[in-house]
């Protein structure tokens, strides 16, 4: 390539792919301009709000709403009775009322809505609605729901899905055999924008616009239209403001509520949740239940894995056979495996509806795979990092589902480089002596004499983007004018920061600085949910692909202006060059008198389904993790202070590296949180805990400093090489801290999150 | 509905002798969340924190106490010179919240919400402290032990306001301890305080979060005072753990969502035996 | 006998409010009509006076995120009843910097790292601006207990004290220049 002009290259400003830069929205954040959905309003809007079971299992007598309806200021109150079009909803099944009619399943099951002027006279007419049960016994036992015992509480019966997975030889031995049973309590999310939305009514009630926090613009839209008995096109969605998702927004919470309450009064509706209604009204992070056995040879190789899992999917499907399959399909965790026998069922209960959370099944199966790697460690007199690297998965092995591994595969390195990071360098108590530094914190609860301090590994494997022949394609739309790129898409940007990486990849192939995103809707096609690590490979790959349709355009324009062969042209900075002449022109003046306007659907390759026995290639890509962690605890009180937390993550490559490494941080806290204090407690199907006075999530205290490797291996099956890095932190990082803390102790925890009263008796 | 915002203490006074169901607020961080959860809805509201004569604290050297305003935030609490007097109360009032509730948040309101979790009362407990009360028909002065009546109760009437409560000063070591799941922001599983009155020649240790009010161990406290060498700050390992046995024993927790009984009762043993090792730390 | 007063207060006389009241907002006077008597701070901040840069994540003080200054405390305003708060003032987010000229501290927060969903951050840049003031020099442990009050379900925290860290190195730099 000759460049015979030696001008220099502009330097390009607004950031390429690779750079470091900030995010788009992030100065109306700051200032608390940024309009989150819950700050949304509207001229003459109402207030909506939701009655929902105390009960856990009831049959519903009868609904009197009467009372409600004699407080002024209440214009509506809807019940199933009001629902024009399907009854019900889900993302996969549709098995979920949009009010309960007949039974209730949980407690926190929406009854009825209230449309009203002001959120008091709301709660007082939800509290004037007189609802009449028969009390049922609930199912909360998925035990009794896998044997058949208990009489089915829904239609589609107890079972959710059972699946199984046979492969190699079941009866293959192992010198040394390790087994444990392990359980995962239910970990909430927790977003802190917590669920809204306002839905504005076309005149007539002949459509809706909705505006709402949500993962998945299209299947809200798709789900909506179903039950209000609309065309698609009628009801229209545009992403509100997201605070936080983590999974919890994939489901239907308010939106058809909030429609409904809309159409009914031709007015503009609002709803906003309350945090109590927010941990009754989405889904959580399954419970579960996971034994794993596992055969190796004397030196520590893993000759053959049998396991059993239970995923409490609560009163309603949601998302649970997914979890399941994602659960049961990294049973062996990113170590070589040619022989198991897995079980594992997805099951109704009536505890709260559970579906997807950060980790999507693999978080509870890491939990299990890690503590056998450690049992099996202490079994072979091997050192924890030896025996993880001893079974390493490498690019070509098989899972035991069949499926041959494609993708790049650094596990030994992720491994061996989070062993190399450095230790923290402070002593128990920090240099300083200040109580903040040891467990208990401003408690002063403990002395330095009182601290042992013990050092936990974890490794991973986390699938990205879906499975079982899901095509989760996603679109983009690029237009290009007078050197400035628009882009439109209905990724749903949720904190992540795909609205960033968005700009870096049209700058980077367009040559331009400035690049305009149009508002998140359903006013271009679906962009899939963002979930499951994918919208850097998924979005990314649509905007990249819509882009570089768009500089084929304006090279061919700029081509045929010049009178010059198009193969020779290439953006570079700011400009066009010829690399086969002398031509060099830059984007805006070469695209002054033009447009080019391209929308691209980029799809992953085709997955397959399971078989019966749990083989065929289910999942599209996978990436790979390893976490160290540090931790300080007070063996008499049962107390954990975190002091660091290393990790080595297989990125493929760092499209924004500060944007990585705070994906990496916060999927980190909140692995943290399950392994030490978050969790969902039920009794009898009653929550024990919907606040953040009782739900406990990590402060600024509880969270140590990271100290991060990124390993760029760019993928080739990824379309920027880049693999998605919002799963991985939080599927190790728990096993790693509580094996840190089994470490220091010496006792066996296999139940998250680990309780005091764990450490102590 | 009433709104009444009194910057003295007569205002208030009568203020509340006019509207004795009236809510009394002073930091809100208890009463406020009653009413956004729609738990309380008050009719008349009666604001305190700005009444002047609950926003100070006086030292008196004579008679070795320490008035303290019900209107001072733990924020207050913990800055010296209050917080080099009364050392155990500032270490109680940093472990209160986070530093907005801190700000907010007031030893009245500790005080008048009576939560056996209350981080201030075990401190104020085990300090022999004296509560002031006060309405148009007079005031009187009660000994904590008798103010605290149960969970959420006290001897408060409905038109009397706290003023302030009268703290000994004692020479010798104090301090406090709290188990919480977390490292900030938590509501006690179980707290203790430990009181040494080194020329008085005698400890007291008061516990929380274990009974329906804080509880005064008496038992231990008199079974460490017969056995630690004062001058010297020496306690044997045996007295150690005899005393947080006793304390253990004397507690008395329950299981809810936030811990078992179990878990409280030894907590309460540990803490108080790190207690008495931190005030004689020679064996 | 030594007397110690607590900080100057404005407001000499008892004040009966109904249900009109004003309050002392980013120096402002804003009248506050039709409200009902309970309402917090927050909720007359975001609904009565279309202030929305506070955000309401607990109703209960856990988060943080609504975090205010009244009378020169940093304070929960979701725990103030707005009534009580007539008289003192009040600095919400939208009284930190004007629009579009950030201060030094949301500055830091946008090129640090230190914003994702962004729903803890108006009470972060309330914190964080509150905390230098005082303490211009805050050690790590610093940080993180004056901080604590605030909870991010996003970032982990690490970008976060990175951009604390950044504003206070800067204004040390500035001074000794």
């Amino acid at each position: 390539m000759t460049i015979i002009d030696a001008r220099p290259i502009a330097p390009p400003t607004g950031g390429r792919l690779g750079d470091s830069i900030s995010r788009p929205d992030g100065t109306a954040k700051v200032q608390g301009s940024f309009a989150f959905s819950s700050d949304l309003n509207a001229e003459n809007c109402l207030w909506g709000a939701t009655l929902r079971s105390p009960h856990p299992s009831a049959r519903i007598v009868s609904i009197d709403v009467g009372p409600a309806y004699r407080i002024s200021g209440v214009e509506a109150i809807i019940t199933a009775a009001d629902v024009p079009g399907k009854a019900t909803y889900g993302l996969i099944s549709q098995d979920q009322p949009v009010f309960a009619s007949d039974v209730v399943r949980y407690v926190g099951e929406p009854i009825a809505a209230v449309a009203a002027d002001h959120p008091e006279t709301c709660r007082r007419a939800i509290a004037a609605i007189i609802v009449t049960y028969e009390v049922l016994e609930p199912l909360t036992d998925p035990e009794l729901a896998i044997d058949g015992s208990f009489p089915p509480i829904h239609p589609d019966g107890n079972l959710i899905r059972h699946q199984r997975i046979v492969s190699g030889d079941p009866t293959a031995t192992g010198a040394v055999v390790v087994e444990g049973l392990y359980e995962i309590g239910m970990q909430d999310q927790a977003f802190l924008g917590l669920e809204a939305a306002l839905a504005l009514p076309d005149p007539g009630g002949a459509g809706i616009e909705l505006y709402v926090a949500t993962q998945w613009l299209h299947e809200d839209q798709k789900q909506i239209a179903a039950c209000l008995g609309l065309e698609y096109d009628k009801v229209r969605l545009t992403l509100g403001g997201v605070g936080g998702a983590f999974g919890a927004r994939e489901d239907i919470s308010l939106q058809v509520h909030t429609c409904l309450l809309a159409l009914r009064t031709g007015r503009p509706v609002r709803i906003s949740y309350s945090r109590e209604e927010s941990f009754l009204g989405h889904v959580h992070r399954h419970p579960a239940k996971i034994w794993m056995r596992h055969h190796a040879t004397a030196e520590g190789r893993i000759v053959r894995i049998d396991a059993r899992f239970v995923f409490d999917g609560g009163a309603y499907a949601s998302t649970s056979s997914a979890v399941l399959i994602n659960g049961i399909t990294h049973t062996q965790g990113p170590y070589k495996c040619a022989n198991a026998t897995v079980d594992g069922y997805a099951v109704r209960t009536n505890n709260l509806p559970c579906g997807a959370m950060r980790g999507f099944g693999v978080v509870q199966a890491c939990f299990a795979h890690e503590g056998q790697m450690d049992r099996l460690a202490v079994a072979c007199g091997i050192d924890p990092v030896e025996i993880r690297l001893l079974n390493a998965i490498e690019t070509g092995d098989a899972f035991i589902t069949g499926q041959v591994l494609r993708n790049v595969a650094p596990v030994e390195r992720c491994i061996r480089e989070t062993a190399a990071l450095p230790l923290p360098d402070e002593p128990v108590g920090g240099h300083d002596g200040d109580v903040m530094r040891l467990p208990g914190g401003a408690g002063r609860t403990a002395d330095v004499s009182h601290i042992r301090r013990g050092i936990g590994f974890a490794v991973s494997v986390k699938n990205l983007m879906y499975s079982e022949g899901f095509d989760d394609y996603s679109t983009a739309r690029c237009r290009l004018a007078g050197g400035v790129a628009t882009l439109k898409f209905a990724t749903a940007e949720v904190g992540q920061g795909f609205v960033t990486i968005a700009g870096q990849i049209a700058r980077s192939v367009l040559g331009v600085d400035d690049v305009k995103l149009d508002s998140i809707d359903t006013g271009v096609g679906s962009a899939g949910s963002t979930s499951a690590s994918r919208q850097t490979w998924m979005s990314g790959g649509a905007v990249n692909a819509a882009c570089m349709k768009v500089r084929g355009l304006m090279f061919d324009h700029v081509a045929a202006t010049h009178g010059i062969d198009v193969d020779g042209l290439v953006v570079q900075g700011n400009e066009i060059v010829d690399t086969a002449g002398t031509l060099r022109i830059s984007v805006i003046q070469a695209t002054a008198d033009a447009e080019f306007d391209e929308t691209v659907q980029y799809h992953h390759k085709p997955t397959e389904d399971l078989d019966e026995n749990g083989q065929g290639n289910c999942h599209t890509a996978f990436a790979f993790v390893a976490h160290r962690a540090v931790v300080d605890v007070d063996p008499e009180l049962g107390l954990v202070k975190v002091i660091q937390v290393a990790t080595a993550q297989d990125v493929g490559r760092a499209l924004n590296p500060l944007s990585v490494l705070g994906q990496i941080e916060g999927g980190i806290a909140q692995g943290l949180g399950l392994a030490v204090m978050e969790e969902i407690i039920m009794t009898d199907g009653r929550v024990r805990n919907p606040s953040f006075t009782d739900y406990l999530l990590p402060t600024f205290l509880d969270m140590p400093n990271v100290v991060t490797s990124l390993i760029e291996e760019p993928d080739p099956f990824a379309p920027l090489g880049a693999k998605g890095v919002g799963e991985p932190p939080t599927v190790s990082s728990t096993p790693a801290i509580v094996a840190a803390i089994r470490d220091a102790i010496g006792k066996p925890l296999d139940r998250v999150p680990v309780r005091p009263t764990d450490i102590i008796f | 509905m009433t709104v009444l915002v009194p910057t003295s203490l007569d205002e208030a006074l009568s203020a509340l002798a006019g509207m004795p169901d009236a809510l009394v607020l002073a930091g809100g961080t208890d009463a406020m969340v009653e009413v956004n959860m729609g738990h309380r809805k008050p009719i008349d509201v009666v604001s305190v924190n700005r009444v002047s004569e609950l926003r100070s604290w006086t030292y008196d050297p004579i008679e070795a106490t320490v008035h303290i305003g019900a209107a001072l935030t733990y924020s207050e609490l913990m800055q010296p010179p209050l917080a080099d007097l009364l050392p155990a109360l500032a270490e109680a009032a940093r472990t209160v919240g986070s530093p907005q509730i801190r700000n907010a948040g007031t030893l009245g309101g500790n005080l008048g919400t009576c939560s056996p979790a209350g981080d201030g009362l075990p401190v104020l407990t085990a300090l022999d402290a004296v509560v002031h009360l006060a309405s148009t028909r007079g005031e009187r002065s009660l000994p904590i032990r008798e103010f605290m009546v149960g969970v959420k109760r006290t001897a408060r009437e409905r038109d009397e306001l706290i003023t302030g409560v009268t703290v000994p000063v004692l020479e010798g070591w104090q301090g406090y301890s709290k188990v919480g799941v977390r490292n900030a922001m938590v509501i006690a599983l179980a707290t203790a305080c430990v009181a040494v009155d080194t020329p008085g020649r005698n400890l007291r240790l008061a516990i929380g979060s274990v009974g329906t009010t804080i509880l005064r161990c008496d038992e231990a406290e008199q079974f460490a005072a017969a056995e630690v060498d004062f001058i010297g700050c020496v306690a044997s390992s045996a007295t150690v753990s005899r005393f947080g046995e006793l304390a253990a024993a004397h507690s008395r927790p329950i299981d809810d969502h936030r811990s078992s009984a179990a878990y409280r009762r030894h907590a309460i043993g540990v803490l108080s035996s790190r207690l008495l090792r931190r005030a004689f730390p020679h064996e | 006998m030594s007397n110690h007063n607590g900080p100057t207060l404005d407001g000499s006389i008892a004040v009966q409010l109904n249900e009109h009241y004003s309050l002392d907002v980013n120096g402002e006077t804003r009248e506050v009509q039709d409200a009902w008597i309970g309402e917090s701070l927050l909720y007359v901040l975001r609904e009565r006076l279309g202030l929305m840069g506070s955000k309401g994540a607990c109703e209960q003080g856990e988060c943080g995120s609504c975090s205010v200054m009244v009378g020169g405390e940093l304070v929960c305003s979701c725990l103030v009843m707005a009534a009580s708060a007539i008289g003192q003032p009040i600095v919400s987010i939208e009284g930190v910097a004007p629009v579009g000229s950030p201060s030094d501290v949301q500055q830091a927060f946008v090129t640090a790292g230190a914003v994702q969903c962004g729903f803890c951050t108006p009470g972060l840049i309330m914190a964080t601006h509150n905390l230098l003031e005082r303490s211009p020099e805050p050690t790590e442990t610093e940080i993180r207990e004056e901080l604590s009050g605030n909870v991010c379900r996003c970032t982990g925290y690490g970008r976060i004290i990175d951009a604390v860290q950044q504003v206070a190195v800067a204004r040390r730099s500035a001074v000794a220049s």
